[in-house]
């Protein structure tokens, strides 16, 4: 892979232009600005021709690794295919030239999908309502707490202060709690990772304003006790919370609302296929049982009577999250994925995902250490290689499989093990695509025997080798002026 | 294989006490900081704070995760080590010359909740 690490000013030559603006159809000129808003000294643009900009963006994208690239097994993430219907459903005219503060009898077509969205996503959850405000999956995690917060004070029920958020979760789960004003609790886990109720029935009181649950759990596994522990919950006058980051291998098969989750959230960009990290947008929609649907965020879109969709703001509801809508262009996406799949398909996601999954788990286990030996969901944790007298960490496979053209799992979380590896390899993927991941992890496996230095210096083939992840961590330059100065 | 010493008082979510008169001395524990790896940042907490037993007093950033400090004793921080400000991998190098807290101890009792070295080496090697 070729190094490129240009900023695009450094290709500007003075003159060069690659463009030529259109007359401004409002005729308009700086003049009508206040003095204040006017520019003084010309924009500091970089001058380049179109082949330069062109050149520039496809070297960058080049040294980028992504779904679109090759295999991206990220355990806990659900790096699924993004299909490319979404992206031109969600570039129509009548989506992006529109403005959030349009008044609502402009934009009836734009209002029904998010209605239409919020009808699917409660249909596949089994919950009454959702909020499809939130611009995040830690967002959403928030605003489901400022839900349940909200709920226990319109009851008067003031005392209710604390969440029980078991040790394996993911950490954004304590994270959100703590932001949101609540104390964690923390609840043990068994071995499996599963939740251990002789540890929660303890904690159960009427300070207890809910509990934050992934299922399936960190490790891949169905909390089988689901049901009892929601009865628990319950019965001491708190709420559930359904983390969806693992929400891919019950889709359309299983509701979480059925297993008596009070609230959720769903990451839009983990099982309805909307892209994924690098910053960019997500959506974090939450979902309600009835009795929760009036602490909502506000605004929400309803059917009026007449016929036509409206924003409705509330007094009960837990405030605003967001200025507008969400992230609306992921919404498009994610309904789109919803409709091309329909009804009979998406049943079919869940069990290739977890088919995928146990193959994997399978044809490894005899040269990785798989510490829950069982049938997994969507994803599995393996802890390091099983030979341990190598020498070779996790971190070391995790390297050498980027030479292999493999995006790296998951590793060293969850922290239940030391040498954690988490693979999740999704619905979308072949069989072909696996049997290729598979044997180079063998060979990684063989590797480590044969020629462990191999391991220890990977990787060899990328745009830059193993990086000294302490001083950038102690350290960091962020900025491109800084990185000048370093040099 | 992690490094205990005797007369160490160690709790299970791995830190140690070193009691000295009426103070205590608190860090984290060898197995801990190997299996957290290069420690980047430790968030402790301020001269005069009180740390009760079992909650959390600061934080241990690593390359790999961050973790909670849990206080194993309860008492009054009267000093912390601000060396780990500048140097936090001190504690990699040895986890149990770099303190991260010193608390007067108000209830000297709560010691024997906590592990000797040999039950802690135990515990460690039953972890999982």
């Amino acid at each position: 892979m070729k190094y490129y690490d240009k900023l695009i000013f450094e290709l500007s030559k003075p003159g060069r232009c690659g463009y030529s603006l259109p007359v401004s159809p409002w005729n308009t000129t700086a003049d009508a600005l206040p003095e204040g808003l006017r520019r003084t000294a010309a924009a500091e643009l970089p001058e380049v021709s179109e082949l330069d900009v062109v050149r520039h963006y496809t070297n960058l994208s080049n040294m980028n690794f992504g779904v679109d690239t090759g295999f991206y097994p990220l355990g806990s993430c659900t790096m699924k295919y993004n299909p490319k219907i979404n992206e031109e459903m969600a570039s129509l005219a009548c989506f992006k030239d529109i403005h959030p503060l349009q008044p609502e009898s402009t934009v009836q077509g734009v209002l029904e999908l998010y209605y239409n969205l919020e009808r699917s996503l409660s249909a596949i959850t089994g919950m009454a309502n959702f909020t499809l405000n939130p611009f995040a999956g830690a967002q959403g995690e928030l605003t489901g707490l400022m839900v349940i917060r909200r709920y226990h004070e319109l009851r008067g029920d003031m005392k209710r202060t604390k969440i029980i958020v078991p040790d394996s979760a993911h950490g954004t789960n304590p994270a959100s709690a703590a932001v949101c004003g609540l104390d964690v609790v923390e609840v043990k886990s068994k071995p499996d990772g599963r939740i251990d109720i002789e540890s929660l029935r303890p904690l159960l009181d009427d300070t207890i304003a809910g509990i934050m649950m992934t299922n399936p759990n960190t490790l891949g596994l169905f909390e089988s006790e689901i049901k009892e522990i929601a009865k628990l919950v319950h019965d001491c006058g708190g709420l559930l919370y359904y983390d969806g980051a693992n929400f891919n291998p019950l889709l359309g098969m299983v509701r979480p609302g059925d297993m008596g989750f009070d609230v959720l959230h769903l990451n839009l960009h983990k099982t309805f296929s909307t892209p994924h990290g690098g910053g960019g947008p997500g959506a974090g929609p939450v979902g309600v049982a009835a009795h929760l649907a009036d602490c909502l965020p506000n605004p929400r879109v309803v059917l009026g009577a007449d016929g036509k969709y409206q924003l409705l703001t509330s007094e009960t509801s837990c405030g605003r999250v967001s200025g507008f809508m969400g992230n609306f262009g992921v919404l498009i996406r994610a309904y789109t994925y919803i409709l091309s799949l329909g009804k009979e398909n998406i049943r079919m996601a869940g069990p290739l995902a977890v088919l995928n999954a146990n193959y994997i788990k399978e044809s490894l286990k005899d040269c990785y250490k798989l510490p829950i030996d069982m049938t997994c969901m969507h994803e599995f944790v393996f802890d390091g290689l099983l030979d341990k007298s190598t020498g070779i960490t996790t971190l070391d496979v995790a390297k050498r499989l980027l030479d292999y053209g493999f995006h790296a799992p998951t590793i060293y979380f969850p922290l239940l093990f030391h040498q954690a590896i988490m693979i999740e390899p999704t619905e979308t993927e072949s069989k072909e695509t696996l049997d290729g991941f598979i044997e180079v992890m063998r060979r990684i496996a063989e590797e480590a025997i044969a020629n462990p230095e191999e391991l220890h210096s990977a990787p060899h083939n990328t745009p830059v080798r193993r990086l000294d992840e302490t001083t950038a961590a102690k350290n960091p330059i962020l900025t491109y002026r800084e990185s000048l100065c370093k040099k | 294989m992690a490094k205990t010493i005797e007369g160490l008082y160690y709790s299970e979510s791995h830190e140690w006490v070193r009691v000295e008169g009426e103070y205590g001395y608190v860090g984290i524990t060898d197995h801990a900081q190997q299996a957290m790896g290069n420690i980047v940042y430790v968030d402790m907490p301020e001269e005069g704070d009180e740390v009760e037993k079992d909650s959390d007093f600061g934080a241990v950033e690593s390359v790999k995760a961050a973790s909670d400090l849990i206080a194993p004793i309860s008492g009054e921080v009267v000093e912390v080590n601000e060396a780990l400000a500048d140097a936090p991998e001190l504690i990699n190098k040895d986890a149990y010359e770099n303190w991260i807290i010193k608390v007067k101890l108000s209830d000297a009792s709560e010691l024997e909740d906590l592990m000797n070295a040999e039950d802690y080496a135990a515990f460690c090697e039953n972890e999982h």
